[in-house]
């Protein structure tokens, strides 16, 4: 397992304590799969659009962060709320031979796609065996 | 100014009746009666509802969405939102982590009563499915001028 440790809960809508401060932030769900070439991260941060979207990519971590932005009209009160913050926030710790200076990001109808490619020393080979 | 409508900080009351039953579902019950057609926490899609003087906006939280699969209903204040999302797996690759909902949903949510079912909106946008409701005038407070 290449993304090895997940520093978020797995529950969608849990607000916990973000890492900065005191600031709560919605956990996005995520699909995460890895094939011969590369990882990719799907997560679910409706109501961002890229303007308000930050993912960051560093040698040994991936970082997504996002804030929502509705049409609200003035002067609205809550009569319901499954959610209680606008922002996301998720970490995942990266390995070393995932090759995140060539990190892809993509959003589309608030699904965040990010692939990120594996160092062609470390591409899957599929190595036929023969027989005798 | 979003924060008006997540959180219910203004009323003392209610951080309190949320703190408690957030300890109520800890221990897999609620000290309140909770609505009829009231669903689990995590259910998705989240909604939220805020209303104003003049509207009741829902904005139901699901992203990747076709738009052609949801099907938006209301009957005199009752508003049924159905849909689905099937999330294609990828077929040559190794997953560690599903968590995005794949399936059918349907929520269902009592609107005030004053709600005027004739006027409706709904778009969807960056993932965020917003239905707006008109009220009815009549049920608008109204000031009156002292002579």
């Amino acid at each position: 397992m290449t993304l090895k440790q997940d520093m978020g809960m797995p529950e969608t809508t849990a607000t916990v304590k973000g890492t900065r401060g005191s600031e709560a932030a919605l956990i996005p769900a995520v699909d995460i799969f890895e094939d011969s070439h590369q990882i990719t991260v799907q997560a679910e941060m409706p109501g961002v659009s890229k303007d308000k979207l930050n993912v960051q990519a560093e040698r040994n971590g991936l970082l997504i962060e996002g804030e929502m932005q509705i049409d609200l009209p003035a002067g609205t009160t809550a009569l319901y709320a499954d959610l209680h913050t606008t922002r996301y926030r998720r970490s995942f710790v990266l390995s070393g031979e995932l090759e995140t200076e060539r990190i892809e990001a993509s959003l589309k109808d608030g699904l965040l796609t990010v692939r990120i490619p594996k160092r062609v020393e470390y591409r899957t080979r599929r190595i036929k065996v023969s027989t005798a | 100014m979003f924060e008006s409508l997540f959180n219910f900080d203004t009323d003392p009351f209610e951080q309190f009746r949320r703190l408690e039953s957030e300890v109520g579902q800890l221990h897999g019950h609620s000290p309140w009666p909770a609505g009829i057609r009231a669903v689990q926490r995590g259910t998705f899609p989240p909604i939220n509802v805020g209303a104003t003087p003049e509207r009741i906006d829902v904005y139901l939280f699901a992203a990747g969405l076709d738009s052609k699969s949801l099907d938006v209903s209301i009957q005199q204040n009752l508003l049924t939102i159905s849909g689905s999302r099937r999330i294609d797996a990828e077929e040559k690759a190794e997953y560690y982590r599903r968590e995005r909902f794949d399936g059918d949903f349907r929520r269902v949510i009592t609107l005030p009563e004053d709600v005027d079912p004739e006027r409706v909106d709904a778009k969807y946008r960056d993932g965020v499915l917003q239905i707006t409701v008109q009220r009815r005038e009549a049920a608008r407070p109204r000031q009156i001028t002292v002579s």
